[in-house]
């Protein structure tokens, strides 16, 4: 009950904040439209980064083509509005039309998210056998496939790209979806589904002798984090109203993994941190104009150098109030 | 027949390019276990200093003697990056976790692409030619001399290098290094050096890749090192990775696959081909073509 009204409350701060930036709600008052789109666009890369996290930072199992799901779910989701958008609005035409578009939105985004998930179980099936750098490279492959095969369906523009998609998201809800994503993951990761994720990362083979079915384990949580990329992707999709396979190279993918390696593999509030910190960087390194890619990639490597495991390591914003909570009690080890 | 035979050509010589790229990637994976991100970039850097010092050396036509000495300073130039990249940017990492190490090599990867069109311009540059050419028919195939120098340059390299891995005493050293880093170190073998030498090395064969695709297609610009790198680790992993005679199969099997999916298929499927591979031979056979059969890793 207590979730629920919290629910109800961050819904309704997230819609009112959405009129406040845009001057709906005080008069002349506004925030530019490049803010927005910057914060809106930080939101997005959360759901993304939190999403790739649990896959790479808790199942431990490197993956590089998050940006061919991402894909994925961005032109379904563009497809769905284009192609039956007018169908679905009236199916649902006793509703006010903000609340019509509202259903398209999540009919589009649940579909989007089904179709990268499918496409998540698809690959990860046969290549979550591989460990290491094979499952990298191949999980590249695999994004890069998704692209060229999206480049060559004509009824999504190929090459022209995906133009004509209906503004359908906005602020408040790439922030609803980011929200969502931060409360699911942060409770898969708690659960004892997580634990398992957790028990693969530090030993794989010692996770599979002790009764985890490793295989499993590592395939749901990659469709998990596939369809949420999905939903990123669509959102994408609805809030630029454009989108292109030229978005979604692998170059895509290691922006993805930059964020959550700054703010700390393993850690849900790294990736938050980590996604945001990669934004305010690239935006703010933007008054150095040509510099701002060098001095992007300097800063990164120092910071690899400086600080290898992140800047939030394994440790969560929870954990720097611990001390003034009670200590969860430690089962005693099962003797024998 | 005539058309497979031609496109047979084509493929081994621009397969020979990715196997040129592959050796430098699958002889750093075996010394250090790094994926090199920036290997394609310091392909690239080979082609422009080959651009550079052809101009530079502007004779009055064409001749074999400014050729090998733009290949050779080429060469010498890269190995030299090679050896600043691995000593500012990776030494430092080196004991860090495997990921680390990556998101370093692709920050590498990224300083040198957008330092390169900051200071070569984002336009494509034409590459002068550089040696006289001719083309031969034997056939009906038509054999241009670019393409035969390229094989043949390719197939000198490689010969030399195995001939360095296998007979001398620093190759020794890099195949001890290879196969085990700390028992190497005990041993006496100085670890930093070999790496050094290693990363020269590879970094110098791609250079020598980037003069050969200039003479090739004579068109280079700052990105170019992005696709050929990703094609040529492809490569590398397709051989058997750390593997040095797997990484020139793979490379010659990557451009030939390649050439015939443009000549028998469509042009837009160029780029999946190679990863369409990867993916089969991953899941069928994860070690590559010669994997682990081959004891003999670099």
């Amino acid at each position: 009950m207590k979730g629920f009204v919290l629910a109800i409350v961050f819904v309704a701060v997230l819609f009112l904040g959405n009129a406040f930036l845009t001057g709906g709600l005080v008069p002349g008052f506004s925030v530019s439209p490049y803010f927005l789109q910057v914060v809106s666009l930080a939101g997005i890369n959360i759901i993304l980064a939190v999403s790739l996290n649990l896959i790479n930072g808790f199942t431990g199992q490197f993956s590089i083509g998050h940006a061919g799901f991402m894909a994925i779910g961005a032109y379904v989701s563009a497809y769905v509005t284009a192609a039956f958008g007018d169908r679905i609005r009236g199916a649902v035409g006793m509703l006010p039309p903000a609340f019509q578009n509202s259903v398209l939105l999540l009919i589009a985004l649940g579909i989007a998210a089904a179709c990268a998930a499918v496409a998540g179980f698809l690959v990860g099936v046969p290549s979550l056998r591989l460990r290491g750098d094979y499952l990298a490279i191949v999980t590249l492959g695999f994004g890069e496939i998704i692209r060229v095969f999206i480049l060559n369906i004509d009824a999504v523009g190929g090459a022209r790209g995906f133009s004509g998609i209906p503004r359908l998201a906005n602020f408040a809800w790439i922030y609803l979806f980011a929200g969502a994503t931060i409360l699911v993951v942060s409770r898969i990761v708690r659960s004892s589904f997580g634990r398992t994720l957790v028990a693969i990362r530090e030993d794989e083979i010692a996770a599979e002798a002790m009764g985890v079915n490793t295989t499993r384990a590592k395939v749901i949580s990659f469709v998990v984090s596939s369809a949420m990329a999905g939903v990123a992707g669509g959102l994408f999709a609805h809030y630029l109203m454009y989108v292109h396979t030229n978005s979604f190279t692998f170059i895509k993918s290691f922006e993805i993994i930059i964020m959550i390696v700054i703010g700390g593999l393993g850690s849900i509030t790294g990736s938050v941190l980590g996604a945001v910190l990669y934004i305010v960087l690239t935006e703010g390194l933007r008054q150095f104009a040509q510099y701002r890619m060098v001095l992007f990639s300097l800063l990164l490597i120092v910071i690899m150098i400086v600080r290898p495991q992140g800047i939030l390591g394994h440790r969560e914003l929870r954990s720097f109030f611990a001390r003034r909570r009670r200590v969860e009690p430690v089962p005693p080890p099962v003797a024998g | 027949m005539t058309t497979f035979l031609q496109q047979l050509v084509n493929g081994l010589s621009l397969g020979s390019i990715y196997a040129l790229i592959a050796l430098g990637y699958t002889m750093v994976y075996g010394v250090l276990r790094l994926i090199n991100f920036a290997h394609g970039d310091v392909y690239m850097l080979g082609a422009y200093v080959g651009y550079f010092l052809s101009r530079r050396l502007r004779g009055a036509e064409p001749s074999l003697p400014r050729a090998l000495v733009v290949m050779l300073g080429a060469m010498l130039a890269c190995a030299l990056v090679g050896i600043i990249i691995e000593r500012f940017a990776y030494r430092p990492v080196r004991r860090a976790a495997r990921l680390t190490l990556l998101i370093t090599a692709i920050g590498v990867s990224l300083f040198i692409e957008n330092a390169a069109q900051l200071v070569f311009g984002p336009d494509p540059k034409f590459f002068p030619s550089l040696a006289p050419r001719a083309d031969f028919h034997v056939g009906g195939v038509r054999l241009t001399s670019e393409q035969l120098t390229v094989i043949a340059v390719s197939f000198l390299l490689m010969v030399l290098l195995r001939f360095f891995i296998l007979k001398t005493r620093t190759g020794k050293a890099m195949r001890a290094v290879s196969f085990n880093l700390d028992a190497a170190k005990l041993m006496g073998i100085s670890t930093d050096k070999i790496i050094a030498i290693t990363f020269a090395l590879g970094s110098a064969l791609a250079a020598a890749a980037g003069v050969l695709i200039g003479m090739q297609i004579p068109k280079i610009d700052p990105l170019m090192g992005i696709l050929y790198g990703l094609k040529a680790f492809v490569a590398a992993v397709l051989g058997g990775i750390g593997n040095v005679p797997g990484a020139v199969i793979g490379g010659l099997l990557i451009g030939t696959s390649e050439v015939m999916v443009v000549g028998y298929l469509s042009s837009t499927f160029r780029d999946a081909i190679a990863f369409g591979i990867l993916i089969l031979v991953l899941l069928l056979r994860p070690q590559g073509i010669l994997g682990r059969a081959q004891k003999e890793k670099v």
